[in-house]
């Protein structure tokens, strides 16, 4: 972790427009939780859909999606990134410390509003917030890093992460079951069910499978990320 | 950083490219290059797409060659970080973080490095190029040139042995390019290591002690610039030349042995220069005493390819 690389990738993200897109989606999700409490009352029902299909199915993937892949491709779409990277100091360091920006941009903002939206529906009633919360945190540090990895991997990070989340995600975990054991989403909802005790939600997923897998992933995408960064090539105009 | 620092003279600061080529797919990018650049202002100097950025990159380590080795001090460089503490590059790219001040991004570079007083550094660093006033700007606000100085600034801050310059002077106008010719003649003088890439003859001539010349991916030629220049003057020549009375300074130019041929043309008169030197002493005094007026004289092939081909064709033979 470097403080000066961290500074420069914070004030890069929350400095500018990309701001506005990393709040859009969280204040979109309170906002209709606000709705819904309006027009329905306490619902734990329409919480625990909201939960699932937006904060988790929607929300959390283009969070990650838009913080994962802005805390570094952009930096090495414009060349940027040779400003830290003509430093002594080792690479994986450098992709430590921008995991760390993006996951924490995710976690604070997925959570957050995860749990406002929830709690404006149906307080702490089933432990419906605090499961989808901490569901929102963890699944929102495992993006993180699989799309920072993207944004090291190829220039079409966004294209390609637009597509993993919505067809793998959405459309294949949806209707292969075998797939879902494969998904982001689905250990974070697995993550949520744990602490939940609502009888309008449950999941395939198993914990003894979802914790693992998120953790190897997070820590291979970081791992892999640093790896990438030294072999990072820049070709010239020349 | 100061420019006077001891540590510089310890350390020797030698590039090495040891039979590097580097490819893209099918394309042959540099071809097959053996160079050691040491203490001094080097240029690297050839038409645009001649690999200079590639080469550059490579010792920078940025580019891994496809076959041979880059090293510094014989150690390596690619997977290297810890040479940073001995190299500064300066990117041709322009972009910078533009949502910093100067003064933000130069002390970061400070921070970056570890030095033990980042903000003396910066102030240092930006007081050599002239951007001290400016510092306190957001970098997105900068012309080309004060981008350039700034880039310059970051890459000096911990008072590197090995300074890489791309195409530095790009951008800059006459007198911020001086400035920057003095302070890397100065920072050669004191024993550091400078390597800058450029496509004018002109730019490089003015800094550089020592010349690579790279044509094609091809290492072309490699020495004094004199002697390059030499070389490059060498070569036959074609001037066309206007004046009050072409049919008589053509009678006269024919009869000298500096042009080989002379011919008279609705433009003007025609010359092919064998002996440069000859002909551009001998063609003032002729007109003066023919009494005749020279309206123009200008070079017809002085453009850059046709320089760099002439040095290829002359360093094969």
């Amino acid at each position: 972790m470097n403080t000066v690389v961290a500074d420069i990738t914070y004030r890069a993200m929350l400095g500018r427009k990309r701001i506005w897109l990393l709040v859009l989606l969280p204040v979109a999700l309170v906002a209709l939780a606000a709705l819904l409490r309006l027009v329905n009352g306490q619902d734990e029902q329409t919480a625990v859909l909201l939960m699932k299909s937006f904060a988790i199915g929607t929300m959390l993937p283009l969070l990650g999606l838009i913080a994962g892949t802005g805390v570094i491709a952009p930096e090495i779409e414009d060349g940027t990134i040779i400003h830290l990277l003509a430093k002594p100091i080792s690479r994986p360091v450098i992709a430590v410390t921008k995991f760390v920006v993006a996951a924490s941009l995710v976690a604070v903002l997925a959570a957050v509003s995860t749990y406002a939206s929830a709690y404006l529906l149906v307080g702490s009633e089933s432990g419906v917030a605090t499961g989808f919360t901490l569901g929102a945190l963890f699944g929102g540090v495992a993006y993180a890093a699989v799309f920072l990895l993207l944004g090291v991997l190829t220039r079409h990070a966004v294209a390609v992460g637009v597509i993993y989340a919505l067809v793998w995600e959405g459309v294949v975990g949806g209707y292969v079951p075998g797939a879902r054991k494969f998904s982001i989403q689905q250990w974070a909802q697995s993550l949520a069910d744990q602490v939940s005790s609502s009888p309008f939600f449950s999941t395939e997923v198993t914990l003894g499978f979802a914790v693992p897998a998120m953790v190897i992933v997070t820590i291979g995408a970081v791992v892999w990320t640093g790896q990438r960064l030294r072999s990072l090539s820049l070709t010239g105009d020349d | 950083m100061t420019t006077t620092s001891s540590p510089v003279t310890t350390r020797q600061g030698v590039l090495e490219l040891a039979q590097v080529s580097r490819w893209y797919g099918n394309v042959v990018a540099v071809n097959d290059v053996t160079m050691t650049i040491g203490p001094g202002v080097t240029g690297l100097l050839g038409p645009n797409g001649a690999g200079k950025s590639t080469l550059l990159h490579m010792m920078a380590g940025f580019l891994a060659p496809s076959s041979g080795t880059a090293t510094l001090d014989g150690g390596r460089i690619w997977h290297n970080h810890e040479i940073y503490r001995r190299i500064g590059l300066v990117p041709e790219k322009e972009a910078v973080y533009g949502f910093l001040t100067g003064w933000q991004f130069v002390l970061s570079s400070a921070r970056l490095h570890g030095l033990p007083s980042p903000g003396d550094a910066a102030k240092r660093a930006l007081d050599l190029v002239e951007m001290t006033d400016a510092a306190g700007r957001r970098v997105e606000t900068y012309s080309k040139g004060m981008r350039q100085r700034v880039k310059v600034a970051a890459a000096l801050v911990h008072d590197p042995q090995v300074l890489l310059l791309d195409e530095p002077f790009n951008g800059m106008d006459p007198r911020q390019r001086l400035h920057l010719m003095d302070l890397v003649r100065r920072m050669g003088e004191e024993g550091r290591t400078i390597l800058f890439s450029s496509h004018i003859l002109e730019e490089v001539e003015r800094v550089a002690h020592h010349i690579e010349v790279l044509v094609a991916g091809r290492h072309a030629a490699s020495g004094d610039y004199r002697e390059i220049r030499r070389r490059m003057a060498d070569r036959p020549h074609l001037f066309r030349v206007r004046s009050s009375d072409d049919r008589r300074l053509a009678a006269a130019l024919i009869a000298d042995a500096s042009s080989s041929a002379v011919s008279l043309t609705e433009q003007g008169v025609e010359v092919q220069v064998t002996d440069y030197a000859r002909f551009t002493a001998l063609l003032p005094r002729m007109a003066r005493d023919l009494a005749v007026h020279l309206w123009q004289v200008s070079p017809t092939d002085e453009d850059l390819e046709s320089v760099f081909s002439y040095l290829i064709s002359g360093s094969s033979r």
